[in-house]
């Protein structure tokens, strides 16, 4: 396990680099082909809006991956992350259209837990068209 | 109705090993649009320590996610599967998932509640290599909506 980023280094309040990761009707299909979840939710408009839907929506597993790049790119090894939980709390709706949708993702140090361990828990927040997706989002991450 | 308490505990036999290939990490990365090399290089992977690629940290879901589906569909338990929202997930890692692995999932009931008609689950699944080295314990809520009044 090698992090690019020290112990030392950060404090409580350090906030690592933000990201915005694009989603659109594709990305779902190509995601669903490599996570083996073919729910039709996420990908076919009729079935979403006939239960209950606005539109076509992003596999909630798909935005906890791409929330979680903003650590491992931060880390450099994905191998940090000792703890990763979040909450699905609103969808990502992904119109059908060139643009889709935008998962804007920060994150800060919110505390250091173990100075022998060097590990610093890491509060994330992921928002699309102006609102939260994830609640409880949180990684435990372990650091040079 | 209540989804019956006395399967709080209940634990699943192990499932058969998943085989985890180079290939199919590759295949997690690009849908997700993560090039880090530690995904899909070999060496970049073992200059960081690693024995071989390794998978990206939500990767192990689509292997715990199935063998949650024999407590999902487990007939006794009688779960309305069509009515099912994934609530929370949370992943406990000791080490990451990597190319070669053989893993195995237990699965545990770990607590069943209703709430305002909605029926709550927990399923806690233990990932193991064929070593029995633990991986990564995946913790996940479900949540099945309470049924519409007709």
């Amino acid at each position: 396990m090698t992090a690019k980023i020290a112990y030392a280094d950060v404090e409580p309040g350090t906030e690592l680099p933000a990201q915005t990761f694009p989603v659109t009707r594709a990305t779902l299909v190509q995601y669903a082909g490599a996570s083996g979840d073919f729910n039709p939710i996420h990908w076919n408009e009729k079935f979403a809006r006939e239960v209950g839907l606005p539109d076509v929506i992003a596999h909630g597993m798909f935005t906890m991956a791409e929330a979680i790049r903003v650590v491992t790119d931060w880390t450099g090894d994905p191998a940090a992350v000792v703890e990763y939980g979040v909450r699905f709390t609103k969808p990502v709706v992904v119109p059908n259209d060139d643009a889709g949708a935008t998962i804007e993702v920060s994150a800060k140090v919110a505390a250091k837990l173990d100075d022998e361990a060097r590990t610093v828990r890491v509060d994330l927040t992921a928002m699309s068209a102006g609102q939260k997706v994830l609640g409880m989002s949180r990684a435990v991450v372990r650091l040079a | 109705m209540a989804l019956d308490q006395s399967f709080v505990g209940r634990s699943y036999p192990p499932t058969a090993p998943y085989e985890v290939g180079r290939e199919k990490i590759r295949e997690f990365a690009e849908a997700i649009g993560d090039a880090n090399p530690a995904y899909t290089d070999p060496d970049a992977a073992k200059a960081l320590g690693h024995p071989d690629v390794i998978a990206p940290p939500t990767f192990v879901f689509a292997i715990t996610f199935k063998a949650a589906g024999q407590v999902v569909r487990d007939p006794q338990l009688g779960l309305d599967y069509s009515r099912v929202v994934h609530g929370d997930q949370k992943f406990g890692y000791s080490r990451p998932v990597r190319a070669g692995d053989r893993l195995t999932v237990t699965s545990t009931i770990e607590s069943v509640k209703s709430l305002a008609g909605n029926d709550i689950l927990d399923i806690r699944g233990e990932v193991h290599d064929e070593t029995g080295e633990h991986v990564v314990t995946a913790y996940t809520k479900l949540v099945a909506r309470a049924a519409e009044e007709s």
